[in-house]
């Protein structure tokens, strides 16, 4: 990938940033938002910068790096270009134990683990479901695996809610939609390590995910470790994508679109698909809340069904290119 | 250099062994080629090579070391292995895709220096791909492909060579490229293992020929002792004759068509 496209990658993600911290129910000019970041200017525009405005922004950011870079490096160590982790079963075990968790009263602060900890159950029982099918390693296996147990997590929360009070409900659907609008700094801070920690070892393993689109075969006469490689991506990738689930819900389709866009680009190995993935994601899903919060102002439409009218359309055509 | 030493493969859930007690080597200088029918164990052996299927009982060894003990990655630095299938989705341009054959010594953080740039260069120069260098590999056809995974493999600085059926989907004349290449390689003093469906092409070119049948070697050692017809139509269930390959005097196979039905 050149220079120029790089800059021009980064510059999407800042103009994205400045005008999502600028747009809403106060509009900020530019002026206003600099002096206001440096503590100065009114009170109330330094409230809704420092506690609204930014925190919203900056949890986009990270939500939309971690799909991009779980999304990335699941397409290419599966070798599959509609691979990503809403559509493998990894979110939905995610807004199961989140679901979970609400409806059987939890407090706040237990939700993420709940969350994190369905998605890695989800991850379990889709490798279990693979191994059992004898296909071992095989990524169109744990593909058709993850599908199955993303159906069965829906199912699941379904049967979850059927006799659920509205609160409960509107708590749940909170999760499947996806949202940053409750955004704090302290969910910033933690998603942000932990997006750093999995998303760092992936870009160190991104060597590996090169040498894996190679086929299994031609992988291991390379010296890797196929099997073993396999499971540490995805393991790393659901990790990051289930600290994403955690901390803003559902938002599907991210994990799907950015590396293609990265690829057009032209990144062709993982370490810059992969940082340039976080980027485009991160610029993707900050248009997207944009969008959510503009629209049809009071009202807010939830981040999740934005990025799927926008990742739909895209995977089908996606779909036809590879049929 | 690479020993196979009564391998014994048994698939999961399958009803007989996939090789059952072969036994071979595969010297430096020397082109050894295994043929045999549809599923008789040929592409087995490779993938039990590269520990992709374990081994029931008996030991693949490299240079006397017992691979299912050696570390991977360096197993990969002495045999180099070039499968039956690769897929070529990163689009990579040519000289970067053999540059892939560098990552047994570079792992997971090394870059290419200067040796690695040398070893890239010089598979190139040989496998003949050095002047579409900056193709990307998706728009190559299926012979220029074949070349660059083996300069790939070559890359890699291996001592030995493992091949999987290197010349399906080709023309005559890049499958004859391909051998001449081989046999240039040999020449060099490297160990290469063929596995190959072209009897005529590996009669002319190996040195040494194991014939497996149903996982068993049904016959083993020269050309000329491999080649006759009593034991391929045996192994292969068709009448043929086999003939002397009027350049080289090498024994050449030729499949009859079936007596017609009388009307």
């Amino acid at each position: 990938m050149t220079r120029s496209r790089w800059s021009l990658l980064l510059l999407a993600l800042v103009v994205s940033c400045l005008i999502a911290t600028a747009v809403g129910t106060i509009p900020l000019s530019l002026a206003q938002l600099l002096r206001a970041m440096t503590g100065e200017g009114d009170a109330l525009t330094v409230h809704v910068l420092r506690s609204l405005r930014l925190p919203r922004v900056s949890l986009a950011v990270l939500v939309g790096a971690g799909l991009g870079m779980s999304g990335a490096a699941l397409q290419g160590s599966m070798r599959n270009a509609l691979a990503e982790p809403y559509l493998l079963g990894v979110s939905g075990g995610a807004a199961v134990g989140a679901v979970t968790a609400v409806s059987i009263g939890a407090g706040a602060p237990v939700i993420p683990l709940a969350a994190f900890l369905g998605a890695v159950v989800a991850v379990i029982v889709a490798f279990f479901v693979a191994h059992a099918s004898g296909a071992r390693g095989d990524p169109k296996a744990l593909l058709m695996a993850g599908v199955v147990v993303g159906a069965f997590a829906n199912a699941l929360i379904m049967i979850a809610l059927a006799n659920a009070e509205a609160n409960t409900v509107r708590g749940a659907l909170w999760w499947m939609m996806g949202s940053v609008a409750d955004a704090t700094w302290a969910q910033n801070a933690w998603l942000a390590a932990y997006i750093a920690v999995g998303g760092g070892l992936l870009v160190f393993v991104a060597r590996r995910i090169d040498i894996l689109t190679l086929g299994e075969d031609a992988a291991a006469g390379l010296g890797l470790d196929v099997d073993r490689s396999a499971r540490l991506i995805y393991l790393l990738s659901a990790f990051v994508a289930a600290s994403t689930v955690a901390a803003a819900g559902l938002v599907g389709f991210v994990g799907l679109i950015t590396p293609h866009i990265v690829r057009r680009l032209g990144a062709r190995t993982h370490r810059p698909l992969l940082v340039g993935s976080a980027i485009a994601g991160a610029a993707l899903v900050v248009m997207s809340d944009l969008v959510a919060r503009v629209l049809r102002p009071p009202a807010e439409l939830p981040l999740g069904a934005v990025t799927a009218v926008i990742g739909v359309p895209f995977f089908l055509a996606q779909l036809r290119r590879f049929t | 250099m690479i020993g196979f030493d009564r391998v014994t493969i048994r698939y999961p859930r399958a009803s007989r062994l996939a090789v059952d007690d072969v036994s071979f080597t595969v010297e430096r200088g020397r082109l050894t080629a295994v043929v045999g029918p549809n599923g008789s164990g040929k592409s087995t052996l490779v993938r039990a090579l590269i520990g992709r299927v374990p081994l029931a009982s008996g030991r693949i060894t490299v240079d006397q070391e017992d691979m299912a003990r050696a570390h991977r990655r360096r197993l990969a630095t002495q045999v180099a292995v070039v499968s039956q299938r690769e897929e070529a989705l990163l689009a990579l341009r040519v000289d970067s895709y053999v540059g892939l054959g560098r990552f047994p010594h570079l792992g997971d953080w090394g870059s290419l220096g200067a040796r690695d740039r040398e070893a890239v260069n010089a598979a190139m120069e040989r496998t003949g791909v050095a002047s579409f260098r900056e193709r990307p590999v998706d728009t190559l056809s299926g012979g220029e492909w074949q070349r660059v995974r083996l300069a790939r493999a070559l890359a890699q600085g291996a001592q030995g060579l493992v091949l999987d059926e290197p010349t399906t989907f080709l023309d005559v004349g890049h499958e004859m490229a391909v051998f001449e290449l081989l046999h240039r390689i040999t020449a060099s003093g490297q160990a290469v293992l063929l596995v190959s469906h072209q009897l005529n092409l590996v009669a002319r070119f190996a040195q040494h020929i194991v014939l497996l049948h149903e996982g068993h070697v049904a016959a083993a050692g020269t050309p000329a002792d491999v080649m006759q017809a009593s034991i391929l139509e045996r192994v292969y269930e068709w009448p043929l004759v086999v003939t002397r390959d009027p350049a080289v005097g090498a024994p050449a196979l030729l499949p009859l068509r079936q007596p017609r039905p009388p009307h």
